[in-house]
């Protein structure tokens, strides 16, 4: 990392020149045997040669496609340079869980879907760029240094462990806040521990951002219910601020008949048994069915982490029923990718009426039709309608349920005071303030289902919000600092301005004195008396 | 960690244990439940609250050994520890608080309705227990539920008690009249029977339902129970429901949703402890 600064720069022409480099993957037909990655992650030597296609743009557009604004040609300079240790640093003050979001995020609708290389070609690879650098810094913890602040004498709780309750535990105990973590499960990381699987984003992973938490001073006490174990109600006593980051993790089910029979699961329930409880190890406790044809409903990145399970727990074949067509499957583009190269069958644009059974009310199949695009409704959106006498049966001995999730009441309902919206949701102000003061929620309580970096963002701004609402002088004072700052900053940009200006005016003096000079000395080099 | 501070045989597979977890023990309320896990690679189970000493810090469990996890976990010896106790989950019975209750307890059931006959005695309801089993060493709890009121005993073979079911000597104070409210809990039979019984004496009756459970806070949906043809979550909702209303057949069959996988793990279980034992017994 020190004397590749002699790299020769590249010039735009020649950046232009790199292909995009993909990650290298296990082979489908092998990885479908197991639960391992499937990705493999960039060498140094492509992460370098990605790198160098980044055009280090003026008004870097990839930026502003990122949630939380991490300075993508920042890192990705630092990487092109090889000095991936200050990459990492760059990254790892953006973004508290690179690891995580370089494996998860949604990048061509966000950063990459911005980047100006996408325009024409293939965008940089910022997404593989961002796992590189962050597995980088995981293994090179002793080289990653933890700023930890003198305490602040304030306690806030943050309930739930998932990606915003981890990102806001992080941030405040950095200001010297002393947080602790109530989690439900046994375990914390929320959806990434119990929901995504290990093939997509392995546990110890999780398990090592959490474990930097505790370094940190973060406790964390599983095993506690808020709504049940303590009460929203004490929470406030026992501290000065409360993170609510619940998820939204009440499944939704189709509500047709047959839903009760032996086979249906949701997609919760499902990746639950198998990821946090292990049950794809042939020896844990937990059991789950093994079905030979499973067919999972939905569309999304939940249903493709269902339906690649069922693959890897041994269906021979594994099923996406989705209603709408293949380019509107919400999940990332590499997931569906990824499940068609595992040998998913799609159907698409069908929707089940029913879900069968035998006598021993055990799944059979599941009753569906076909569905094309309908007129145009009020928002202008085409909905799918039923293609009339299109009715067929599926044959099926396992579905699941992956149509999305709403909130959960246990912690909502216990406390009447906190405002929600129609859909159960909690109701914030822009800082992320519930209508109870000192109360803060975010991810995916307030948003409804949404994404890992969403959460992220709202754990991010919510532990700020939380800062200042604990110290509000100290926030003034910052405010004011930051204020001043700017003041100054303006007054010398003034300033320079100022003398930009009298200097261009001198020089125009100087040039209209020069130019009369030189006018004079013309003329007195014409000969005297009037000419023509 | 969760410290096992006794552990008693009840019946030939029916087990005591108390743990100590104070926060539980504090909040806890009639009809509500925990789910444990033993250690890293077990499984969650759920199981009432069979009672609870606040002062001291600890609550009560009941444990019949049926399974693999059930086995594993009576076998926690006082001193060692349990990994994970999670609770109070479930809503807490509504007790009444007027008039006669009866409070039904079949096999390790009784257990369950322990704590309800505790809750209605001390809101000074008077309360009378009609609690069952097999033979005389299955019937459990009959000390304690007669601090709360007159407690009729009965066996199926007659080795104790009254010869019969808990429905003979229920029906017989349904008709003696005077009865306002009925709370059952056992196998899904029993409360089925119960269930059945008392409809056309319209006595409101109560069941606790012990559907298959992974969290207890209404994320997986695994526990969904039929009440009066509306899908409930007995972990939230529950898990005591109006017994009119519970489709018992469909709790009966989701039920048996594991049945291979449990005896494959009971065998394989057996299979490594028999050289342990041979060895044992050899000594
Ligand atoms: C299978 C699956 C795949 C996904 N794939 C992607 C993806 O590829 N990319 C992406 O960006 N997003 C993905 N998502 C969405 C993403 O995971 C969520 O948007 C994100 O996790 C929300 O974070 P959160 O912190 O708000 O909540 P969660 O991650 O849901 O965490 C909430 C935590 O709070 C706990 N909790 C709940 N109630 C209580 C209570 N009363 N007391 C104490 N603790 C409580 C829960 O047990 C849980 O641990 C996926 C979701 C699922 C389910
Ligand atoms: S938009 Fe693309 S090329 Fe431009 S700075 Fe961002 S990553 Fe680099
Ligand atoms: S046990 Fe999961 S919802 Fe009830």
């Amino acid at each position: 990392m020190t004397d590749q600064a002699e790299r020769p720069t590249l010039t735009n022409r020649e950046k232009m020149a790199i292909e995009r480099n993909s990650m290298p993957e296990q082979a489908a037909q092998t990885r479908v045997l197991d639960f391992s990655e499937v990705n493999l992650g960039f060498t140094e030597l492509l992460a370098v040669s990605e790198a160098e296609r980044c055009l280090q743009c003026k008004n870097p557009t990839c930026i502003e496609g990122c949630p939380v604004r991490v300075n993508i040609p920042r890192f990705i300079d630092l990487v092109a340079r090889g000095d991936v240790h200050g990459a990492a640093e760059s990254l790892l003050d953006d973004n508290a869980l690179p690891c995580v979001t370089g494996r998860v995020c949604p990048q061509e609708t966000q950063c990459e879907g911005k980047c100006l290389r996408g325009k024409k070609g293939a965008p940089v690879a910022i997404g593989a760029l961002e796992r590189y650098v962050a597995d980088w810094a995981l293994t090179h913890r002793d080289q990653m240094p933890l700023t930890v602040h003198p305490p602040s004498g304030k306690r806030v709780a943050v309930v739930g462990s998932g990606p915003a309750g981890l990102t806001a535990a992080g941030e405040l105990a950095k200001s010297g806040h002393h947080v602790t973590i109530f989690e439900a499960f046994h375990a914390a990381g929320g959806v990434l521990i119990y929901g995504i699987p290990e093939f997509r984003l392995p546990k110890d992973i999780v398990q090592s951002e959490v474990d930097r938490l505790r370094d940190q001073g973060v406790e964390i006490q599983v095993d506690a219910v808020i709504g049940r174990t303590w009460t929203l109600h004490e929470l406030r006593e026992m501290y000065d601020a409360v993170f609510l980051a619940v998820g939204a993790g009440l499944p939704v089910f189709m509500n047709v008949p047959g839903e009760h029979l032996k086979g249906v699961y949701s997609a919760n329930e499902y990746l639950t048994r198998v990821n946090l409880m292990g049950a794809f190890r042939a020896d844990s406790d937990t059991p789950v069915l093994h079905g030979q044809r499973v067919a999972v409903v939905g569309g999304g990145n939940v249903a493709m982490d269902a339906v690649r399970t069922a693959r890897r727990m041994g269906a021979s074949e594994a099923i996406i029923v989705y209603r709408r067509g293949h380019d509107e499957l919400p999940a990332r583009r590499e997931e569906v990718h990824h499940a068609e190269q595992e040998g998913v069958r799609f159907e698409l644009q069908v929707a089940p009426t029913e879900v069968l059974g035998n006598d021993e009310r055990w799944v059979t199949g599941l009753r569906c039709v076909r569905m094309e695009l309908g007129e145009p409704d009020e928002s202008g959106r085409r909905r799918p309608v039923e293609v009339p006498g299109s009715e067929f049966i599926l044959p099926c001995d396992m579905v699941v349920v992956a149509i999305g999730t709403r909130s959960n009441p246990l912690l909502t309902a216990s406390e009447p005071d906190l405002a929600i919206n129609e859909w159960g949701y909690l109701i914030v102000d822009d800082s992320g303030m519930t209508s109870l003061p000192g109360v803060f929620a975010g991810g995916d309580i307030v948003r409804g289902a949404a994404t890992v970096i969403l959460a992220m963002g709202d754990g991010k701004r919510a532990a700020n919000a939380i800062a200042r609402y604990l110290d509000p002088e100290a926030a003034k004072a910052a405010d004011a600092a930051a204020a001043a700052e700017a003041a100054q900053a303006a007054e010398a940009a003034q300033a320079a301005r100022a003398a930009r200006v009298a200097e261009a005016v001198e020089a125009a003096k100087a040039a209209r004195a020069a130019k009369e000079a030189a006018a004079a000395v013309d003329a007195a080099s014409r000969p005297e008396g009037p000419t023509a | 960690m969760y410290p096992v501070l006794a552990a008693t045989a009840l019946s030939p597979n029916v087990t005591r244990l108390v743990v100590e977890a104070p926060r539980i023990a504090q909040v806890r309320q009639p009809g509500q439940f925990v789910i444990v896990r033993r250690g890293p690679d077990a499984e969650r189970i759920p199981l009432t609250i069979a009672d609870a000493d606040a002062e001291a810090g600890t609550i009560t469990l009941v444990i019949q050994a049926v399974g693999k996890s059930t086995m594993d976990l009576v076998e926690v010896a006082p001193g060692d520890s349990i990994a994970d106790v999670v609770g109070p989950l479930g809503s807490p019975t509504e007790l009444l608080t007027t008039g006669h209750a009866v409070c039904v307890g079949g096999g390790v059931g009784t257990a369950v309705v322990h704590p309800i006959a505790q809750g209605l005695a001390a809101l000074g309801v008077p309360v009378t227990s009609v609690i069952g089993g097999r033979s005389r060493e299955w019937v459990i709890f009959e000390e304690e539920l007669r601090r709360y009121g007159p407690v009729l005993v009965c066996t199926d073979d007659g080795s104790y008690g009254r010869h019969g079911f808990v429905t003979d000597a229920l029906r017989d104070l349904l008709d003696e009249g005077g009865v306002d409210h009925v709370y059952a809990v056992g196998p899904v039979p029993m409360m089925k029977a119960v269930s059945a019984l008392t409809l056309p004496y319209k006595v409101p009756t109560l069941v606790s339902l012990n559907a298959i459970m992974v969290d207890g806070t209404g994320m997986c949906g695994g526990c969904r129970v039929s009440i009066g043809g509306v899908s409930k979550y007995a972990c939230v909702d529950g898990p005591e429901f109006d017994a009119h209303q519970v489709d018992f057949g469909l709790l009966a069959d989701r039920l048996t949703t594991y049945r291979d996988f449990e005896q494959a793990a009971v065998a394989r279980r057996t299979a490594c402890l028999l050289p342990a034992l041979a060895e044992a017994a050899a000594r």
